[in-house]
């Protein structure tokens, strides 16, 4: 086991797929400095054909990559923020997502995006978006969202070896968390949720960024005779329905926690499939936790009110098995 | 509109640099596939057998083949929504582009992509595109990975008019340049950016959006094989010995409408004179390749002969897309991902 910071982490799979497959090439906006400090060092280490600053057209990026991939190469193609996506949205859309189906299955697009998401650091609302709902939408892209670091080096490896687009989603203001990575060529697979706390009285699915709040409210029910069982999918697209149903059977009782807006975000999917699955599970309704249907705000005290935190969740979580609750 | 302006005034053409004769014939035959098979498709969508609008490029075949003969299946193409001459031109299996737009099983794509997305990646053919501009991105990350395998492979992007005012062609004009990518940009100015004049939606010369970044830029005459071909010809000559991307503007013009059923939408509304298309189909790129080859030797019985089997051929092809099986409807669900690995 190493000890790395989240972003280390992102570093080292990127290192190990270089390494390990010279088709790996990335682009993209300052990817040689790398502000976002995931790519430090691989321009030095692999040179400009292998990693190469881009001009600032995300329509133009996005495209490329497809092209790219049919040309034989696996891109990689750093976005900065998730914001930006939207204004690559063509090739990602049209393209990328439905390529493989309209080709009757002869072009593979093995596309890795990366991009940061989710407020909490004062970007204001053009660099705060956590735009995986509309990405989940679009049927044909794998959406990752590591929490940890170990995952985020996991996810990331087998995003790059796959044969389909993948959206690799760093949370923002998270990159500095440390986290325990196996050694060797560690893999994860996708489309395997992580229970991170065993419970018995509620599940509490949490997203991405929204992993560390959900743990903390876990903290707070437990000190009120709560256990509360913490699931972080890791990916949005696959989906574990089977872990969370699981979960629910046991608990009656589930909790989603989404920094995306309200309206068809990946909580309001959740609570569906649940909803459908499971109803027969529930012993009350679901809970959606999510950011209101809004912009995010500068403010730093503004942002807070609307991002979820552990209050609103383990609010949440009161509601719902407060009868048991013990005083 | 004056259908007489057009300016030659790059025109390359250099004498004893023409293509053969053996070759000429070449490309008129494959001119040929392309209009007899779309006169076919436009009989049978009239005859409301084909499932989906179908855009014809009758009238711009030039282009395609012009530019197609000198590319090999290596070579990668990104195709529009008028699509099926760029796909016959690079070496597409006929049978399968019928049975595709016939929404069979048996279609190049499964039933799944239809007229608008006839593709065959085996032969570099990356797809006829149903959003219009979309292939100046692909095509331009083909010709980065064309220029990162260093072995002479080059990207043609094929697009209009209409395509030249997405703002990604000035993205993608300036990427190609500076990484001095293998990409061959093709503007088909067929005059209409789907129901509109271009006029009335494009300012200037479209070649001169190349040439402010410094891009070898040429203007000819679409609806004459030969100088597609030149053309064509010094542009992949560029891009195989890594000289950086090039630009061709061909004009041409489109004979048929935007879609083939659009008489139906348009309800009596006419956006075009008839003594327009008439004045265009005097131009019409076939005959002209045809009497060049008259012209050098060639019987015209030997040429009806020829254009007698391709009748043949694209017949046989209407009938196998006809005979063929119903599309899967469960493969759509297969299709979204490749096998996920862990």
């Amino acid at each position: 086991m190493a000890r790395r910071r989240f972003i280390e982490a992102v570093h080292d799979a990127l290192v190990e797929e270089m390494e390990r497959d010279p088709k790996v090439v990335i682009y993209g906006e300052d990817v040689e400095l790398s502000i976002m400090g995931d790519m430090r060092g691989l321009h030095d280490r692999f040179g400009h054909d292998r990693i190469r600053n881009s001009p600032i057209c995300e329509a133009t990026l996005t495209g490329m990559a497809v092209g790219l991939a049919s040309a034989g190469y696996r891109p990689v193609l750093h976005m900065m923020f998730s914001n930006f996506i939207y204004t690559g949205m063509d090739a990602i859309a049209n393209q990328m997502a439905k390529l493989r189906l309209m080709t009757g299955g002869q072009l593979e697009l093995p596309i890795t995006i990366i991009a940061g998401y989710g407020g909490g650091s004062a970007n204001a609302a053009q660099h705060s978006d956590s735009s995986y709902p509309v990405l989940m939408n679009l049927g044909g892209i794998n959406v990752l969202t590591p929490s940890a670091a170990a995952d985020a080096k996991g996810l990331l490896k087998t995003a790059i070896r796959g044969r389909n687009p993948s959206f690799f989603l760093e949370p923002s203001g998270r990159g500095g968390d440390m986290g325990e990575i196996p050694d060797g060529d560690h893999l994860v697979p996708l489309g395997k949720a992580s229970v991170l706390r065993d419970g018995e009285d509620v599940t509490v699915v949490a997203i991405g960024r929204m992993v560390k709040p959900a743990l903390a409210s876990a903290d707070v029910l437990a000190e009120r005779g709560i256990t509360a069982e913490v699931i972080d999918p890791r990916t949005l697209v696959p989906f574990d329905e089977e872990a969370v149903l699981e979960s629910v059977a046991k608990t009656g009782h589930l909790v989603v926690v989404d920094e995306a807006r309200e309206c068809c975000g990946a909580a309001s999917q959740i609570a569906a499939m649940v909803a459908e699955k499971g109803f027969g599970l529930l012993r009350g309704p679901v809970r959606r936790v999510t950011t209101p249907n809004v912009a995010m705000p500068y403010a730093p005290n503004a942002e807070a009110h609307v991002i979820p935190g552990e209050p609103r969740i383990t609010a949440a979580a009161l509601a719902l098995t407060g009868h048991r609750v013990r005083t | 509109m004056d259908t007489t302006e057009i300016s030659l005034q790059d025109h390359p053409a250099q004498p004893g640099q023409q293509p053969s004769q053996p070759e000429l014939l070449r490309l008129y035959e494959r001119m040929l596939l392309i209009r007899r098979t779309e006169e076919r498709l436009s009989a049978d969508g009239a005859a409301g057998k084909l499932p989906g609008a179908v855009h014809l490029y009758i009238g711009e075949e030039a282009v395609a083949v012009g530019v197609s003969a000198h590319l090999s299946d290596r070579d990668y193409a990104t195709s529009t929504h008028r699509g099926h001459g760029h796909y016959l031109a690079k070496g597409g299996d006929l049978n399968a582009m019928m049975a595709e737009i016939w929404g069979k099983r048996e279609g190049i794509c499964k039933g799944m992509g239809g007229s608008m997305h006839v593709a065959d990646v085996s032969k570099g053919i990356l797809g006829a595109n149903g959003i219009v501009g979309a292939g100046f991105a692909i095509a331009t990350g083909a010709a980065y990975g064309a220029k990162l395998d260093g072995d002479g492979k080059v990207a043609v992007c094929f697009f209009g008019d209409g395509a030249s005012n997405q703002g990604v062609l000035m993205e993608t004009l300036n990427v190609s340049t500076l990484w001095q990518l293998p990409v061959i940009f093709v503007c088909e100015n067929n005059m209409f950016s789907e129901f509109t004049p271009s006029r009335e939606v494009t300012a200037g010369r479209i070649a001169d959006r190349a040439r402010a970044f410094g891009m070898p830029a040429q203007e000819v005459d679409g609806n004459d094989v030969v100088d597609v071909w030149l053309a064509a010809r010094e542009a992949v000559q560029r891009g195989r010995a890594g000289g950086g991307p090039s630009f061709i503007e061909a004009r041409t013009y489109r004979i048929h409408g935007h879609f083939e059923a659009e008489s139906f939408i348009l309800a009596g509304n006419r956006y075009r004179e008839d003594a327009e298309i008439d004045q265009w189909r005097a131009r019409d790129p076939l005959d002209r390749a045809r009497e060049r080859l008259i012209s050098c030797g060639v019987g015209a019985a030997a040429l009806d002969d020829l254009d007698t089997r391709v009748l043949e051929q694209v017949g046989a092809a209407a009938a196998y897309a006809e005979a063929g099986q119903p599309a899967d409807p469960e493969l759509a669900a297969t299709l979204m991902f490749a096998g996920q690995e862990a």
